[in-house]
């Protein structure tokens, strides 16, 4: 309100007649409240991806050790996706309250579809031989799913990691119903009080901290499987 | 807990379901929207898609087309075409407001899974199957319509899938701009600080995902050329689940 108050006298972008997409003079004023909103987003996003592989990596273990649960897991994980976002964070709110633990389950709830899928399908592409090599070399169960397994799934999970983190740096947004969106309550604000200024800033963080986000693990992922490079 | 049996009580008052800004009344603008927005973009994307891939060129498309797509926040794109001054937020027929920012939006996220699916169930018809038609004498698009179409509508239908879910999902975030949809009862629940209202929304939003969802699993199944061909994944059952990671709907 204050903002729009100034309007005679301050930058012409603040002002209702004029409400320009783009105002710097919005990003310098509210700089800290933006970057408040910056950090809460990208700590609510990281909390979800890590609690949606936290629960993926043992559903995808016991999925590829007892078949017969293969398709119950997959279902699950599927069913919760078929639920809307927007209806999945009412739904958790009598567990959780309005706080920011509802958008960190929801969502990790939602990368759990892709990373289960992912996870199952990194395990599935390493080749049989490499496995047949490693009972020969005398590895053990454990053993061999931290030493070859896992290290040889890597890039096929990572890819489903990206999918994951882009969409959920998406979904977080939404997480404004119950007051912890992120750059989302930003962008709520800004259509309830027809402030573009500050609509297309968060909008335009959003995607670019999607885009930063897709990068660093693009690097993380050459960095972790280092004979990938010579292939591409 | 007392808020289940407060969302059970309003899911059973006929009052919540009637009226204007009613149950009913919400679930017929969701279906509608969702409807129209998928039409529209199976319009748009489809011969597209198909064509591409009956050429098979632009691939680079297919797939870019949805990695973008994932990165832009729904809500994001609709609050920008609501803010805007085209299409404005009025009135716009039995969409309500703020009812064609949001189509355009649902648009837009319904075509990336429909192209990427069309080019990829083209491009996915063997080869040798394509040189016995051709070997039969078969023209062009004797071969696209006779051959090629019907191998490839498996997938073509499961992208249609994909995006019918994801627009009926995409279709409860207008809300969050004031437009149309079941959406509205859960934002106006949680304006109102009435929690149940919120939960009963989402209730009905999820039970009606659900049964889309269903439904175009058995249309898929229907349209399938081969359907005792075992599936090379295995276990699909109710659900939905994108052939690839690749496919995954953006979610909404």
């Amino acid at each position: 309100m204050t903002l729009l108050a100034a309007a005679d006298t301050g930058p012409s972008c603040y002002s209702r007649f004029v409400n320009e997409w783009f105002c710097w003079q919005y990003v310098e004023d509210r700089h800290e409240q933006i970057t408040d909103a910056l950090v809460e987003h990208v700590l609510i996003t990281l909390a979800a991806l890590a609690l949606g592989l936290a629960i993926a990596l043992p559903l995808a273990l016991v999925a590829r050790r007892v078949p017969r649960l293969e398709s119950a897991v997959l279902g699950f994980s599927t069913g919760v996706y078929t639920v809307p976002s927007l209806a999945l964070l009412p739904l958790l709110v009598p567990f959780t309250g309005l706080s920011a633990a509802t958008v960190v389950i929801g969502l990790g709830l939602y990368a759990l579809t892709i990373l289960v899928r992912a996870l199952l399908d990194g395990l599935r592409s390493v080749p049989d031989e490499v496995r047949e090599a490693a009972t020969g070399l005398g590895y053990g169960r454990a053993r061999m799913l931290t030493r070859i397994e896992m290290p040889l799934a890597l890039p096929v999970a990572m890819a489903g990691l990206r999918v994951a983190a882009v969409s959920t740096i998406a979904l977080t947004t939404v997480g404004t119903l119950v007051a912890y969106g992120g750059l989302g309550d930003l962008i709520a604000h800004g259509v309830q009080r027809d402030f573009r200024a500050e609509l297309m800033t968060a909008a335009v963080l959003c995607v670019v901290l999607a885009v930063a986000l897709d990068v660093i693990l693009v690097v993380l992922q050459r960095v972790l499987t280092p004979w990938t490079a010579g292939l591409r | 807990m007392e808020l289940f049996a407060e969302t059970w009580q309003y899911l059973l008052d006929a009052d919540s379901w009637t009226g204007a800004g009613g149950l009913v009344a919400r679930l017929l603008e969701q279906l509608l929207l969702t409807a129209t927005a998928l039409a529209a973009a199976m319009l748009l994307g489809l011969p597209l898609a198909l064509w591409l891939g009956h050429l098979g060129r632009g691939g680079f498309l297919a797939v870019n087309v949805s990695n973008v797509g994932r990165a832009v926040p729904t809500f994001a794109l609709l609050a920008l075409l609501v803010a805007a001054d085209w299409p404005g937020s009025g009135d716009f027929g039995p969409y309500g407001r703020a009812g064609l920012a949001t189509l355009i939006a649902l648009v837009l996220f319904a075509l990336p899974p429909l192209i990427t699916n069309g080019y990829v169930g083209m491009r996915e018809v063997p080869s040798d199957v394509q040189e016995a038609a051709d070997g039969m004498g078969m023209s062009r698009s004797q071969r696209f319509w006779r051959v090629e179409l019907p191998l490839a509508l498996p997938v073509v239908a499961s992208g249609v899938r994909l995006a019918l879910v994801q627009v009926w999902a995409t279709a409860t975030i207008a809300a969050l701009v004031a437009g149309p949809g079941l959406g509205r009862i859960i934002t106006e629940g949680f304006a109102r600080n009435d929690y149940a209202q919120g939960m009963a929304g989402a209730v009905v939003v999820a039970l009606v995902a659900l049964l889309l969802e269903v439904a175009a699993a058995a249309v898929q199944r229907a349209v399938d050329p081969m359907p005792s061909a075992p599936s090379p994944r295995g276990g699909e059952s109710l659900s939905a689940a994108p052939a690839t990671v690749e496919e995954a709907p953006t979610g909404s």
